[in-house]
């Protein structure tokens, strides 16, 4: 038997964006509920570090919206769908403003305004933060305004289902709750998919066991469809050593702060990698590129603040080179670069987790880093101004959603997008649910669900789902990595169907049972793998965060198309479609012209 | 460099449980975590665990270790010795749903009871201007994970489950002071602290700073001074006198 609930909206995911969204459905007077995998407030969100981009000018005063989208849009390398680009870099200063009425207290300036700090990509230093923990600051302010208002929050609980009514229309989400493993479902017309990324389908991530692409999945499945997949974005600095730890983030804000990456000859590489498109706003003397963290007016920026593709390829070529350190990454130094107490007070959280985690004592040794996967800009396909995907009744914002970023997103863009997008979501999901009839999900739709999220139980041979997981990651992380050729993806997509076609079984019972879990979540993961290894096939050019081997320059013609993943017509897997980029009005797109 | 350490973990649910022995290789540099995933990936498929970061950020991952109150995702193999026994139970003071994982309930209907934050108007050029020092000591408190850990410890719940109704646990008193000392707040919790959140109970023993994975100085910087603020409000006949005789404004 299901529990059946009635809301206006249902939000998907208590991260940055499914929390933004839900206070602003309450405030529209809807009747909200949020539900999410994990307690309230341990969100991926909890885990970002250096900042939220929002172009306020506390420190720069030159600063303003349209630098911050020329910047975002360059970071993409264009293929960022433009509205959605020029929206967030309009609201990100108020979003972030409206985050003090609600208890977030942020670091300061000497005026005692919001601190903001460089990050690579940004031409002026943008990142609202506290210390290096600014993503707990968001979603405990997030957290606490929501209970405050009274939003019914359903922790521990997964959507493994949306639900369609014969319109094609949502009417709600179907789940089970995984502290006794039961059955619930939501009746609703309107639901806001804010179910972070993807990660989880790498071995080698900063990704937490969320991440397995549920919202991809789920919108696939109700016939919405997804743009940018093939790009992924590979943050170059994770930790390498020890093992168990690789993968592990290590904020930008250290070389925002100061911090050169090293080679084992100890040059800065970084230097001999600044690409041309940025050649013109990149410091090409270590001299320089010093002098600039106390005059950005009057030196170009240091080339380890390059967009974070260009750092990551330049990592993997070091390495490659036998340039490498001992682990198999590369030296990031910021203990000769700064004093130990400005290294503690600006990184605390960086200074213990080396020490907790590796035993190194970051303000006397240099970290040893390599690239780690770390975001997905590809999503949801949605309407820039509501967030609507194809489906009517269906939003999505934050990570889950695509377009925003286009190849490649910049250091601290992606929470400032939860709170633009998730408020937008908000509203247009509020206003959606007002004009809808009361949402009803019939029995047999109920029962279908059930019965699919069953099935491992009744499979008595199948295999091991950590097995066919480990299998996955290993494939993805191999042959649909940072740089890609056509053999190697296709042999990772052989992989995913071979992987399809395997019956997985469990043991236990349904309480709290993460192999159970792990099974349900599986289909997720491959489903949006085979969108991550086919549109990475196609896509015969380099650009941000996808690298093909043959083909290393960007191309024109590709740079003027989208790809768009949907499921294909027996449901069996996914078809691409090519689809034209939208076009720029005039006097935005003048901003590139213009010499900042 | 690998070995095989000999892991024991309480299995079961509300209806009983108890511990079970378990082989599992441990590699270098590994936290109980990943020994806790290995197990689950190769010997028990259904062993529950709760986690999330496996970087201390998120405060998912708590349970006791060799009776020692942490996180998993924190304590490294290497802090034992390869033939010693490493027992990991879920943490005491909340009712257990299934092996290591708690109804934790408890600290989120504590949350909820707490007047929210209220703040003042913002000033005229629409920004609140603050001071990097004034911010400082809330934030400090706002560096908690809510890991739940100093509620698990603290003896005036652990051992006396009757005391739960009435006591809101060091996490939420810190709350309190963290909005006590907010420079934008304007309500006063006080007596909230006294009367509700059961300030008075904590005896100021220190052990919620003790396993404080974030090194928050929950009792000096938090319930200490927020005990003297309460005393201040209720006994200090000026304070009195200035909360119930209207003064003339400057
Ligand atoms: C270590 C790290 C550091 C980062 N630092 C920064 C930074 O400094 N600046 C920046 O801008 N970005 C940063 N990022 C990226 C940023 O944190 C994420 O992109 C962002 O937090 C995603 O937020 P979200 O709201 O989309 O999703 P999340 O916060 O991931 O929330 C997803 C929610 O969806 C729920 N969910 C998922 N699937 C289901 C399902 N099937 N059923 C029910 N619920 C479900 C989850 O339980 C969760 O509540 C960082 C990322 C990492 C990993
Ligand atoms: S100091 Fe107070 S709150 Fe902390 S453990 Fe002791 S009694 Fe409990
Ligand atoms: S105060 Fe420390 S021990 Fe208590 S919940 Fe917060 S982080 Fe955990
Ligand atoms: S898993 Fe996040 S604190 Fe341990």
């Amino acid at each position: 038997m299901t529990d059946l609930h009635n809301y206006d909206v249902v939000v998907v995911g208590a991260g940055g964006a499914g929390l933004r969204a839900a206070i602003e459905a309450h405030d529209q007077g809807a009747r909200v509920a949020v539900v999410c995998k994990s307690l309230l407030g341990k969100a991926h969100t909890v885990m970002a570090e250096g900042g939220i981009a929002a172009a306020m000018g506390n420190l720069y005063p030159e600063d303003n919206w349209r630098v911050h989208f020329r910047d975002t849009m360059r970071g993409g390398k264009m293929l960022n769908h433009w509205r959605m680009a020029q929206l967030h870099a309009q609201e990100a200063p108020d979003r972030v403003r409206e985050l003090e009425d609600w208890g977030a207290l942020f670091d300061r300036t000497k005026d005692g305004l919001i601190s903001q700090r460089d990050f690579g990509g940004h031409r002026f230093a943008r990142l609202a933060h506290v210390g290096d923990r600014t993503g707990l600051e968001l979603i405990r302010t997030l957290q606490q305004r929501a209970v405050a208002l009274g939003i019914d929050v359903y922790m521990e609980h997964t959507i493994t289902r949306l639900l369609t009514g014969p319109d094609g229309a949502i009417s709600g989400a179907f789940g089970y709750r995984r502290v006794d493993g039961e059955f619930v479902a939501w009746q609703a017309p309107s639901v806001i998919l804010a179910t972070g990324g993807i990660g989880k389908s790498y071995v080698v991530t900063s990704n937490s066991w969320e991440y397995t692409g549920d919202g991809h999945s789920l919108a696939l499945q109700a016939g919405a469809s997804l743009v940018n997949m093939e790009f992924v974005q590979f943050h170059p600095t994770g930790m390498v050593w020890p093992i168990s730890v690789k993968g592990i983030l290590i904020t930008e804000s250290v070389r925002g702060e100061g911090g050169v990456l090293k080679n084992s000859e100890g040059r800065r590489f970084m230097f001999d990698y600044i690409p041309e498109f940025f050649r013109a706003e990149t410091a090409d003397t270590e001299e320089e590129a010093d002098r600039w963290y106390d005059d950005h007016a009057n030196n170009r920026r240091p080339p380890e603040l390059l967009p974070r593709d260009e750092v990551a390829r330049a990592i993997n070529a070091e390495v490659k080179a036998g340039r490498g350190s001992p682990h198999g990454g590369v030296f990031l130094d910021i203990a000769s670069r700064r004093s130990a107490e400005d290294i503690k007070r600006r990184l605390p959280s960086m200074y213990h987790q080396f020490k907790e985690l590796a035993e190194v004592d970051i303000t006397v040794e240099a970290m040893e880093v390599g690239p780690t996967c770390h975001y997905v800009m590809g999503g949801v396909e949605v309407d820039p101004e509501s967030q609507a995907a194809l489906v009517p009744g269906l939003f999505a914002a934050g990570e889950v959603s695509g377009g925003m970023h286009g190849s490649n997103r910049l250091g601290g863009n992606s929470l400032s997008d939860l709170l633009v997008f998730g408020k937008r979501a908000g509203t247009a999901a509020a206003t959606h649910a007002k004009a809808s009839m009361a949402a009803s999900i019939t029995q047999e739709a109920l029962a279908d669900a059930e019965q699919a999220a069953l099935r491992p139980f009744e499979e008595k041979s199948g295999d091991n789902p950590y097995a066919v997981w480990h299998a996955l990651q290993a494939a993805m992380n191999e042959l649909v990595g940072i740089i890609r050729n056509a053999d190697e993806v296709e042999r990772a997509l052989a992989t995913i169907e071979e992987l399809k076609a395997k019956k997985l079984s469990v043991t236990g019972g349904r309480a709290y049972n993460p192999g159970w879990h792990l099974a349900l979540d599986l289909p997720n993961m491959l489903r949006v793998s085979e969108c991550i290894a086919k549109a990475a096939l196609e896509r015969q050019e380099s650009r941000g965060g996808h690298t093909r081997d043959e083909f290393p320059k960007p191309d024109a013609e590709w740079g003027k198309l989208n790809l768009i993943c949907t499921l294909n017509d027996d449901r069996s897997g996914i078809a691409l479609t090519r689809k034209p980029l939208p076009v720029m009005p005039p006097e935005l797109a003048e901003i590139f012209e213009e010499t900042l | 460099m690998s070995y095989e350490a000999k892991l024991r973990v309480w299995r079961g649910d509300a209806d009983g449980g108890d511990l079970q022995d378990y082989t599992v290789t441990v590699n270098e540099g590994e936290v109980v975590l990943d020994v806790i995933h290995r197990l689950q990936a190769t010997q028990a498929g259904d062993l529950a665990v709760r986690w999330n970061c496996k970087a201390g950020k998120c405060g998912s991952c708590s349970a006791e270790i060799n009776g020692r109150p942490r996180l998993m995702c924190l304590t490294r193999m290497g802090d034992f010795q390869e033939d010693q026994v490493v027992t990991i139970t879920p943490m005491r003071t909340f009712p257990v749903i299934r092996d290591l994982v708690t109804d934790v309930s408890f600290n989120y209907e504590k949350a909820a009871a707490i007047p929210p934050f209220t703040p003042k108007p913002r000033e005229k050029d629409g920004t609140y201007r603050m001071q990097q020092i004034d911010v400082e000591r809330s934030q400090e408190f706002r560096k908690c994970i809510e890991c739940f850990l100093c509620q698990d410890t603290c003896h005036v719940i652990r051992d006396h489950e009757d005391n739960m109704p009435a006591f809101s646990g060091p996490r939420f008193l810190m709350r309190i002071a963290e909005l006590d000392m907010h420079p934008l707040d304007t309500v006063d919790r006080k007596e909230f602290a006294q009367e509700q959140a059961g300030l008075g109970m904590c005896n100021i023993t220190k052990c919620c700073t003790e396993v404080c994975p974030e090194g928050i100085h929950i009792t000096d910087n938090a319930l200490i001074p927020l005990k003297e603020r309460v005393v201040d409000k209720k006994y200090d006949p000026l304070t009195w006198l200035g909360n119930t005789i209207r003064r003339r404004t400057p």
